[in-house]
């Protein structure tokens, strides 16, 4: 059977069950824990199931799939790879709480694949090696530069790995009520039976069943209230009509009586604990909390219009000046850390030639286009829901979704004039999460469909732990055990050595991510400014200028980092601020700094050797599926072709 | 590699080089310019029914950064059939 056949099929019998447990849910009344059961056992167990027929023990299988995963798969693989709990659960909440400044991720996470195809992904599949290490390796010869790429793949996908962990362990634990910390391992089974047993090649079918689980769910909830509403299933195309309709809402609150008495009293809040951490004598803990408190009631304080004259709200508005800056320069640190992060890059060693790289990429951001495309739909139905059906309600007759999902804690409706109706300022958001999650009720839908949901989000955090988790295990095992600390190593043992790091790799994750550091969120922002300020200059001038050196990628490397971290670290902790810019936003000083110095000190030293130099024009021109270098692990050319 | 000239090497380079040149500098108008920098000004007009500017940065930029990826796929590709590269892993 055809592999077009295989998922299709598969995508057939998902939406059938999905749909049998809808009418259970109907007509036999099925509890909501049964739903999230059934949706995690299943999905979790096709996961197993994939994982165990694709096992293999192949190097060649293990590391890149054999080369031989179709354009088409490997972009919805990448897909996957790439969209995260982050993409799939938080993206759509930030946007409808952040408006216009929240595109720069949208623009962000997608032009970034623009820079991917152009400068690194055909060129790094016809170089061919199994890491992106290897590359750094090979091109930059020795083990200095290989080892720079190690350490900063790991720093980068660890941080990335503890936040997708926390995501499983939180879907899992709300949605069948285990404890979180049990939730984690439990998600963990998922990712261990795959990465385990089948490396790249499990990890890859694993990936593309994941993917059509998570659009899927995405899509439903989203297409359902745009048919609801205006009778058309393309949210894309009504949601133009809800923007303008929010905005006049947001005028009207800005200028309502009511709705400035109560924000009023969230001001007066805020300055009271403000006052109160200004007089001191509060202990470290209780301080802590009065600015959570007093962020709160600032952000509840604040109109959704600017003044009462505006005729455009917050959501709509353009920033200017600092904030435009600010919005351009996340734009562009998303960018070229989408393009250079390492777990992403690696996917496209597995496909069999550069054409099919190239046309990869391709269908790689058309698969993550459909989700992003839809997340600005998303939010401004979520505003509109707000708006229409909160705003102005009775206290004692909150809509269903509303009872539904207040214990969650993600939000609170606090009436705080006592006038017995909702205001918007009285709609308290702790965290906009609940945007996606708690959308199929917003719409009135069954709760399977938030089972779906679920299940989307958990495959979403899953399919990029896997990958994740591969790169890390492959950084220590491949690019430093075997080719730093034993290259005679037999490949029975250097599998053996992956897959004992894997698991240990997993379970490390899992046990940081039970401390539930709040950081953890942060730092995966961070994580894309320091893949780009590191990587991406290395690898782009290493394709693009025959002329780049040791020296210079060395020496880059590290300013680049330096340069980002000094700054991330200084602007969060230590006020220190170049042009107001963002702590998130980093590598947009660093990443210059990292070329400029591989160009400057490339030039000052020696050029590379005539091999290396041939190298590089050999990555120019695609000649065949296979490595140019000497296959990494010494042995004929890599089989899997086909 | 073997198989191609001189001539035709930096020929084939330089195609590249200019189609690479074209994508970038439509990607950065369309990210930094039109979604950003412009977008205040283009919100005032209203594209099917969304200002524009926030059209821009919200859909537009991104149906066009994936136009973008499959027309560089589908030239490149071109470019090494007419330079005869045949990949033995073409399936």
């Amino acid at each position: 059977m055809s592999l077009g056949k295989i998922f299709g099929l598969y995508t057939l019998s998902f939406l059938g069950v999905t749909i049998l447990i809808g009418i259970a849910e109907q007509l036999f009344g099925l509890p909501n824990r049964w739903i999230g059961w059934i949706f995690i056992g299943l999905s979790l167990g096709i996961y197993i199931v994939i994982g165990i027929i694709t096992r293999t023990s192949n190097p060649d299988q293990y590391y890149v799939a054999g080369r031989g995963v179709p354009a088409v798969f490997n972009g919805m693989a990448t897909g996957s790879d790439w969209m995260s709990a982050a993409s799939f659960i938080s993206m759509a909440g930030a946007l409808s709480a952040q408006g216009f400044a929240g595109l720069a991720y949208v623009m962000g996470w997608t032009g970034g694949y623009l820079l991917l195809a152009v400068f690194l992904g055909p060129y790094l599949r016809q170089f061919g090696a199994y890491t992106i290490p290897d590359f750094l390796g090979a091109r930059y010869g020795g083990n200095f530069a290989r080892a720079i790429g190690v350490i900063a793949a790991i720093a980068c996908s660890f941080t990335y790995l503890i936040a997708q962990v926390t995501g499983v362990g939180l879907i899992v634990s709300r949605f069948i009520g285990l404890p979180f910390e049990v939730g984690v391992f439990v998600g963990l089974i998922g990712v261990l039976f795959c990465s385990v047993l089948g490396g790249m090649r499990s990890v890859t079918w694993t990936q593309v069943a994941q993917y059509i689980i998570l659009i899927v769910s995405y899509l439903v909830p989203v297409v359902y209230l745009s048919y609801q509403l205006f009778a058309i299933p393309i949210p894309e195309l009504t949601y133009g009509r809800l923007l303008q309709t929010n905005n006049t809402k947001a005028i009207e609150i800005t200028r309502d009586a009511r709705e400035k008495e109560t924000r009023a009293l969230w001001a007066k809040e805020a300055e009271q604990a403000n006052a109160k951490i200004k007089a001191g004598g509060v202990d470290e803990a209780t301080a802590e909390k009065l600015k959570a408190a007093a962020r709160l009631a600032t952000q509840q304080a604040t109109a959704p219009a600017a003044s009462d004259d505006a005729t455009v709200g917050r959501y709509l508005t353009v920033p200017s000046g600092v904030g435009m800056w600010n919005f351009l320069a996340l734009t562009f640190c998303l960018m070229v850390g989408t393009a250079g992060l390492p777990h992403i890059l690696t996917r496209y060693y597995t496909t069999p030639s550069v054409r099919q790289a190239r046309t990869s990429v391709a269908w790689s951001l058309f698969f993550i286009f459909l989700l992003y495309f839809t997340a600005p739909a998303y939010a401004a139905f979520a505003r509109f829901a707000i708006y229409a059906r909160l705003v102005g309600t009775q206290i004692a007759e909150l809509p269903s979704w509303i009872t539904l999902w207040q214990p969650a804690g993600l939000f609170e409706v606090i009436d705080k004039n006592g006038d017995g109706v909702v205001q918007w300022a009285d709609f308290v958001v702790k965290s906009t999460d609940f945007v996606v999650l708690s959308m199929p009720e917003v719409a009135g839908l069954p709760f399977v469909i938030t089972g779906l949901v679920m299940a989307g989000g958990l495959a979403a955090a899953l399919s990029t732990a896997d990958g994740l988790l591969l790169t890390i295990a492959n950084a220590f095992s491949h690019d430093l055990y075997y080719k730093v600390i034993d290259p005679q190593a037999s490949l029975t043992k250097r599998l053996t050595i992956t897959k004992i790091l894997l698991v240990a790799t997993a379970l490390v994750a899992a046990w940081v991510a039970t401390f539930r550091v709040a950081i953890i969120v942060e730092l995966v922002a961070w994580a894309f400014s320091l893949a780009g300020a590191s990587f991406f200059p290395a690898l782009v001038m290493g394709i693009w200028w025959k002329r780049a050196n040791k020296a210079g990628a060395c020496a880059g490397m590290i300013a680049g980092l330096a340069v980002t971290a000094y700054y991330m670290i200084g602007s969060r902790f230590y006020d220190v601020s170049w042009f107001g810019t963002q702590t998130i936003a980093s590598a947009v000083f660093g990443l210059p700094v990292g070329f400029l110095t591989i160009w400057i000190v490339s030039l000052l030293t020696e050029a590379p050797s005539q091999s290396v130099q041939d190298l590089v024009a050999s990555v120019r021109y695609p000649q065949s599926g296979q490595a140019i270098t000497n296959d990494p692990l010494g042995r004929g050319a890599p089989a899997g072709a086909r | 590699m073997a198989d191609l000239t001189e001539e035709q090497r930096k020929s084939y380079w330089r195609y590249n080089i200019r189609l690479t040149a074209t994508l970038l500098i439509i990607w950065f108008v369309v990210t930094y310019l039109i979604s950003g920098l412009w977008a205040g000004w283009l919100n005032q007009f209203v594209f099917l029914g969304f200002p524009l500017g926030y059209y821009m940065a919200a859909q537009g930029s991104l149906a066009i950064f994936v136009i973008e990826i499959a027309v560089y796929a589908y030239l490149m590709n071109n470019l090494d059939r007419k330079y005869g590269i045949n990949e033995g892993g073409e399936v």
